[in-house]
């Protein structure tokens, strides 16, 4: 096995870990550091629970190999949560019961957040086209829809 | 279903400094090497066994393969490693290629497009895939280097195969160019799956028109269909159809059923074969509709 070292920044906390090259960053994720916020569905791409930032930029973890992080800054969602302050998201999603099994939540809330850093005003349709990599198999798109734009307002 | 075969087999690793290193590195490893991209294609082709290399070899940091350059004079290069979302939101690829802009939109999710991009779903040639339509109409060239030196090759001429192009053994595109589309040129492309948006085309149809004086209806078409044959086809007849006679909706529904006509899809679990065909004979009837009203509307 073909190991690496690499420097990452995750949720403001500087790591330095040995990994085997052929480690998912969604593995390093939940199984090195174990932040298990961030979900397993798919490891196609296609899902979208086991979405995260690296440098600002919503990716699927599953897609990209933890040793392409080196040097990188991650987020996760357990990162949303400053002071213990829940993030806008957050909340809206708790008030508007967005939230069915939660399994997708977490990447649900990464994808909106990352809509949001980009596009502070988004319409409607601006949400469901940058959800459209996120899948809830309990169905309850409305609501987590509905949630986002609660958060814009607020 | 769980995927039971999560894990990507073992690899080594290789990121190089210089295109020569890496040119270089491809030629003496072909047979045991990946180059890669994004890695959206690869990583699950590897996780399904599909794919096992001995060494992946990284493309993303290389010069040059980031930058996505428009010359108002020249047109558009786009490198390599530029991810598709870069490209959608590029002010001078909405303004000048406005249906490759359309066609990416569809590659996946927002975060999928992140990493994916124009090269690797060019160079994976799946006969679905959603840029190669736009890609070709807009005549777009690829700048290939590797072993033997560059070369460069229309993307006509690219596709031999589900997963099969022109690329030798240790090539690399190091980026697409695209001539100025012709003035007037209006197009669009269409395709139908499961789901609006990120599913894989059961059928898609790309469609370009421009203002030509020497055709007898005074316009120049072009369509291209994916999804419904191993490459890409561009159906030529069709295009003759359109040149020749003044155009209204017959005409356009003649060359429609050209289209039809020409595809061979196949049934798989996304669609039966039947199915397939009569899409292509809609969406192509479609996609003309709407160029041509663009068309009549500015001139």
């Amino acid at each position: 096995m073909d190991l690496q070292t690499i420097h990452l920044k995750i949720n403001g906390s500087e790591e330095q870990l040995i990994i085997p090259t052929n480690m998912t960053l969604l593995h390093l994720i939940r199984e090195e550091l174990a932040l298990t916020g961030t979900k397993n569905g798919c490891e196609a791409g296609e899902c979208g629970a086991c979405t995260v930032l690296v440098n600002g930029k919503a990716v699927n973890s599953c897609m990209v190999l933890a040793v392409e992080c080196d040097g990188a800054e991650v987020l996760t969602v357990e990162g949303l949560t400053g002071n213990g302050e829940l993030e806008r998201l957050q909340k809206s999603f708790i008030e508007l019961n967005a939230i069915q099994c939660g399994f997708c939540t977490p990447g649900m809330l990464i994808s909106a957040y990352a809509l949001l850093l980009r596009n502070p005003n988004p319409s409607e349709s601006d949400i469901r086209e940058a959800l459209v990599g996120n899948l809830c198999r309990c169905t309850g798109y409305d609501r987590i829809i509905k949630a986002v734009q609660k958060a814009v307002e607020s | 279903m769980i995927n039971p075969l999560p894990r990507l087999p073992n690899f080594e690793y290789i990121r190089l400094d210089t295109i020569e290193a890496t040119v270089q590195f491809l030629k003496e490893h072909a047979s045991q090497t990946r180059a890669f991209l994004g890695g959206t294609d690869t990583f699950v082709a590897m996780r399904d066994r599909r794919l096992k290399p001995k060494y992946l070899v990284d493309l993303k940091h290389l010069a040059g393969f980031n930058t996505l350059h428009f010359d108002p004079g020249e047109g558009l290069t786009i490198g390599a490693a530029v991810c598709l979302n870069q490209l959608i939101s590029a002010e001078a690829v909405k303004d000048n290629y406005p249906v490759l802009v359309e066609a990416a939109k569809h590659v996946g999710g927002y975060q999928l497009r992140n990493r994916a991009t124009l090269v690797g779903n060019l160079c994976n040639a799946s006969p679905c895939g959603d840029t190669i339509g736009p890609s070709i109409l807009y005549n777009g060239i690829a700048n290939i280097i590797g072993p033997g030196g560059k070369r460069i090759v229309p993307l006509e001429e690219f596709f031999l195969g589900p997963g099969k192009t022109i690329l030798d053994e240790g090539e690399i595109v190091q980026a697409i160019s695209f001539p100025l589309p012709p003035k007037g040129n209006k197009g669009t492309y269409v395709c139908i799956g499961r789901t609006k948006l990120a599913d894989l085309a059961i059928a898609g149809v790309t469609v370009m028109g421009a203002p030509d004086q020497n055709a007898a209806s005074g316009f120049c078409f072009r369509i291209a269909l994916t999804a419904v044959a191993p490459t890409v086809i561009l159906v030529d007849e069709a295009k003759r159809c359109l040149a020749n006679q003044p155009i209204h909706a017959a005409v356009l529904q003649e060359a429609a059923q050209i289209a039809m006509d020409r595809c061979k899809p196949i049934s798989d679990v996304r669609a039966s074969q039947a199915y397939r065909r009569e899409m292509v004979h809609n969406l192509t009837f479609l996609a003309l509709q709407e160029v041509w009203s663009a068309l009549e509307k500015q001139s």
